[in-house]
């Protein structure tokens, strides 16, 4: 049982801060984490493997220091870590992206036959939640999206059968393998690493894979050349024809404050005062 | 490279490319399952509408399912919501959504007709599909838009998109490939008024994929159970909290305004993180996308992922200490104070006024 995890190293969106003044974003300092999503990709692959024994192997496309995020993979229990990494990556979007990805697992394949490859249901920067049906269909795999659960994985019979959300129901999905999967949040816990495995992590070789070990000749297809989006500009967000309507009052009293709004709401918009006398639970 | 977002803003001129010529019209993919359309395919018609009269071209819906009189029948809503034309492909093998069969009719349907916009919803289908049939065009896919518009410039669609975890918007554009594709979420775009009079054309796709090669079965479908469950897409009223309350306990004056209003509540993300409220009630792009009558937003700073879920409402009234919070610059009505003293307040108010005018009435 071979099992892939692709993850992708964002930026911690929580601690993100946006200049006051130039509304820009402040980068400096912001720590970079694993796309929380991925994580309970990566927890489904470790747990195939405690189930059927094999391996696990994680990937990822970015800069030298998204190593660091490969190596926290490898101190939870996977098995080996690719970094690919190459200037020539830089501006990916999807397209591209799928582009690198898949070209590097067509690699890995041939030194050792993929049965799942994992992605998180999306990311928290890009967000699209489209890299995972492009490497599907790159390779070639089926492509089960947004799943909640292995319901069976039959490794010799090459099944494997799962719940998906799909809208307005779960649906049950019967496959044949090799596939990928984008699993669904909330559906696993990360566990903690073994003390055995955050050692070899801290020793371990990365590998770092260039656009030519990738398997990657053609430069049209890979980072912003290979993108067919391309953005324009990044702009902040109109404020409305007018700022809002503030309610004051002399005596700065809350009773008054609310009398005062709801005067004014009502009679500018009686439909609005019609519905809410006809609902309100007084 | 990935992480360095968001991206870097570039001026590439171009004019419209002369092998671009004879991809034309505005399609619109209209989600549909066991007889149900998705209102997100609607709502992008009626976006559809606009680009395709900007453009001076047909829009047109896309309807694949199975082969009942009922698929038919979603062609003729496409012409009430304001399609020209309808694209019709089916077959028993488009019974269930499965994304294999769905990419490959999609996929063909493009290759024949070569549209110039193609727009889905982000729904989790719209997203599935999206995703493999750009990978298969090998062209760009801009998700989760919340404005489309025509650059005149290029006559490209200029799709626009929050930028993650600042305040920013971006415009993406995919000048130099066909189809040009998006997704839109639910709610998002304003449902148009349907127009029963209106009428088109039918343009039907053989689609023979033997159910023996399709390789993932549908075993069964199991629907959600959706009593007791929030349902903010369509809440006419909603009262949301955000992180200013401060405390889980005080997110009860949220509730308690909700209940004397018959209103649903809502939430920001980082209230949500806490665990203060379950994550249904999360509005914002990550979360729902609102269009209530009435929206009040109580300790919320307005943030712009939380902005693109809830600007859409009719009327926003917000609630917060801070004078400069971005809310006010997108709210109807704002209050500045300490939500502590003055929700109660605004609660105990509309006790008294909307008693008033029941009966009055
Ligand atoms: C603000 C912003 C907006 C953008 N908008 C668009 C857009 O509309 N269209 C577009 O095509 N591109 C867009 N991009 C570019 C795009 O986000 C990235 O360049 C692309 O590399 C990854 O897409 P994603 O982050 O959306 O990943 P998603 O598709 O959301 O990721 C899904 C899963 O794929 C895997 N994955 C994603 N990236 C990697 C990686 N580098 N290495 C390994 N695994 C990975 C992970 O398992 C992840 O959970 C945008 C980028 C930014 C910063
Ligand atoms: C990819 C991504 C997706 C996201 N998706 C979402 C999403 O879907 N939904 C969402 O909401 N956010 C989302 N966010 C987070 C978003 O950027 C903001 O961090 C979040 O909306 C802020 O929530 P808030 O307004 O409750 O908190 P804050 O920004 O902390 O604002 C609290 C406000 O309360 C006010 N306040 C403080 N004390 C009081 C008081 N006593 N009385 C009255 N007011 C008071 C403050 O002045 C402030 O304006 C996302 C972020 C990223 C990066």
């Amino acid at each position: 049982m071979h099992s892939i995890v692709c993850i992708k190293q964002v930026p911690d969106s929580a601690q993100i801060r946006v200049h006051p003044v130039t509304n820009t974003i402040m980068r400096q300092g912001v720590p970079a984490i694993i796309n929380p999503y991925d994580l309970f990709a990566l927890e489904e692959a470790l747990r195939l493997k405690d189930q059927l024994g094999g391996t696990v192997t994680v990937i990822s496309m970015g800069p030298p220091q998204a190593e660091v995020a490969l190596r926290q993979c490898l101190s939870y229990g996977a098995d080996d870590a690719i970094l690919i990494s190459d200037r020539a990556f830089a501006g990916a979007d999807t397209l591209a992206t799928s582009f690198a990805l898949a070209a590097a697992l067509n690699k890995i394949r041939q030194n050792m036959p993929i049965d799942v490859i994992f992605t998180g249901k999306q990311t928290i920067d890009g967000d699209t939640a489209q890299v995972g049906p492009g490497v599907a269909k790159r390779l070639g795999y089926q492509l089960l999206t947004y799943v909640s659960k292995i319901v069976n994985l039959d490794v010799t019979q090459r099944e494997i059968m799962v719940e998906r959300r799909a809208e307005g129901g779960v649906q049950k999905l019967k496959t044949r393998l090799p596939c990928l999967i984008t699993m669904l949040e909330g559906t696993n816990e990360m566990r903690f690493g073994e003390m055995a495995d955050m050692f070899r992590a801290a020793r371990y070789n990365v590998k770092v894979w260039d656009r030519l070990a990738a398997g990657i000749d053609d430069l049209e297809k890979v980072g912003l050349k290979g993108s067919p989006t391309v953005v324009g500009k990044v702009f902040a967000p109109k404020p409305r024809s007018q700022h809002a309507e503030i309610i004051e009052v002399h005596d700065h009293d809350p009773r008054n404050l609310a009398e005062t709004l709801l005067a004014k709401l009502f009679t500018q918009h009686p439909k609005i005062a019609q519905e809410l006398a006809k609902r309100a639970q007084l | 490279m990935t992480s360095e977002a968001p991206p870097k803003p570039m001026r590439r001129k171009v004019a419209v490319d002369p092998r671009f010529a004879h991809y034309r019209g505005v399609w619109v993919f209209i989600e549909n399952e066991r007889g149900q359309v998705h209102p997100v395919s609607w709502e992008l018609l009626g976006e559809g509408r606009k680009l395709a009269n900007t453009l001076s071209v047909p829009l047109a819906g896309v309807v694949m399912g199975t082969p009942v009189e009922r698929t038919r029948q979603i062609c003729q809503e496409t012409f009430h919501y304001g399609a020209d034309l309808c694209y019709l492909a089916q077959s028993d093998v488009l019974t269930d959504y499965r994304n294999e069969p769905y990419t490959q009719c999609l996929t063909d349907l493009v290759n024949t007709y070569q549209p110039e916009i193609l727009m889905l919803g982000a729904s989790t289908l719209g997203r599935d599909l999206a995703g493999s049939v750009a990978t298969t065009l090998a062209t760009g896919l801009t998700a989760d838009c919340t404005e489309l518009a025509i650059d005149p410039e290029s006559r490209c669609l200029a799709a626009t998109r929050p930028t993650f975890g600042g305040s920013l918007l971006c415009t993406i554009m995919t000048q130099r490939h066909r189809p040009q594709m998006a997704t839109v979420r639910p709610r998002v775009m304003a449902m148009p008024d349907p127009d029963v009079n209106r009428s088109g054309q039918i343009i039907e796709q053989a689609f023979a994929m033997p159910e023996a090669t399709i390789i993932t079965k549908v075993l069964e479908f199991i629907p959600d159970d959706m009593s007791g469950k929030p349902n903010l897409a369509f809440a006419d009223i909603i009262v949301a909290g955000g992180r200013g309350l401060k405390r889980a306990e005080n997110f009860q004056l949220v509730w308690d305004l909700a209940q004397l209003l018959g209103a649903e509540v809502g939430a920001s993300r980082p209230v949500v993180q806490a665990g203060w409220v379950e994550p249904d009630r999360q509005v914002g792009q990550s979360g729902k996308t609102v269009r209530p009558k009435l929206y009040i937003a109580i300790g919320i700073s307005g943030a712009v992922q939380h902005r693109v879920g809830m600007e859409g409402s009719d009327v926003i009234i917000a609630i917060n200490n801070d004078p400069n919070a971005p809310i006010f610059d997108f709210a109807h009505y704002g209050i500045v104070g300490n939500a502590m003293q003055i929700v109660h307040a605004l609660t105990e108010a509309f006790r008294v006024q909307l008693a008033q005018i029941r009966q009055a009435s």
